[in-house]
């Protein structure tokens, strides 16, 4: 499955879809870039005058570059074909530092490694840089392989 | 059943328990899911560390099949035996 096939089957849309390119994906680990556009919602809020990209903004395009784009390469090698692109991946727990601030209009690149997937457990550790190749965050995600059609 | 089986299993399983259940909550017929509170996504880690600590694999059915402390207790003791 190409790159951009995998950015087309996340279940995200504008104005939370936070994948811009799939630079790499492999068995170990997955590669990808976002940039924040200045007029997204969350800046006039966070904070007043002064916007800054929300932790959990950051967690959110680290688990969709480097878990969930990773699940859907990672199922779709093992899937049989009739159930090819019916997972979803709900993020099960999420543990970040933050390091430095990410301001509107930069772009990250996320790099993610998988630490193992095992009854359809995926846990990865994700890495953020900025445009300066400075590590912006860092932690380690969990997400839950489900098939849609059992909510379980 | 092996006591000493039992013991590493409650020492396992008391990494995982939520703050508000006690590890005297873990018996035989504890429930990992419904009774001990534990998510899906932490009974994987229990699985991986039962395997590490006994030095075993576990497949997807033992996985499905690993309701109660119980029936892990039962499938370690197959697994030990086919070594």
């Amino acid at each position: 499955m190409d790159l951009d096939t995998i950015i087309k089957r996340l279940p995200y849309q504008d104005p939370f879809l936070f994948v811009d390119e799939l630079m790499d994906i492999s068995e170990t680990g997955a590669q990808g870039t976002f940039q924040f556009k200045s007029d997204s919602a969350f800046y006039r809020g966070h904070f007043k005058e002064y916007p800054i990209t929300p932790g959990v903004i950051l967690t959110e395009c680290c688990a969709q570059i480097g878990l969930v784009c990773l699940g859907i390469h990672l199922m779709d090698k093992l899937d049989v074909e009739q159930n090819k692109g019916q997972h979803q991946i709900a993020m099960s727990s999420t543990q970040m530092e933050f390091l430095k601030a990410v301001f509107p209009n930069e772009t990250v690149r996320v790099v993610s490694e998988k630490e193992y997937f095992r009854f359809n457990k995926l846990k990865c550790r994700v890495k953020m840089y900025n445009a300066k190749d400075e590590l912006v965050c860092r932690g380690v995600l969990s997400g839950m392989i489900i098939l849609k059609s059992d909510g379980k | 059943m092996n006591e000493t089986h039992f013991t590493k299993l409650k020492e396992i399983v008391g990494l995982y328990l939520p703050d508000d259940v006690s590890s005297d909550a873990i018996q035989l017929d504890s429930k990992f899911i419904d009774e001990l509170n534990i998510n899906s996504a932490n009974l994987v880690d229990i699985v991986l560390d039962v395997e590490d600590a006994f030095d075993i694999i576990l497949e997807n059915e033992d996985m499905d099949g690993m309701q109660t402390i119980s029936d892990a207790l039962k499938i370690i003791e197959v697994k030990l035996n086919d070594k």
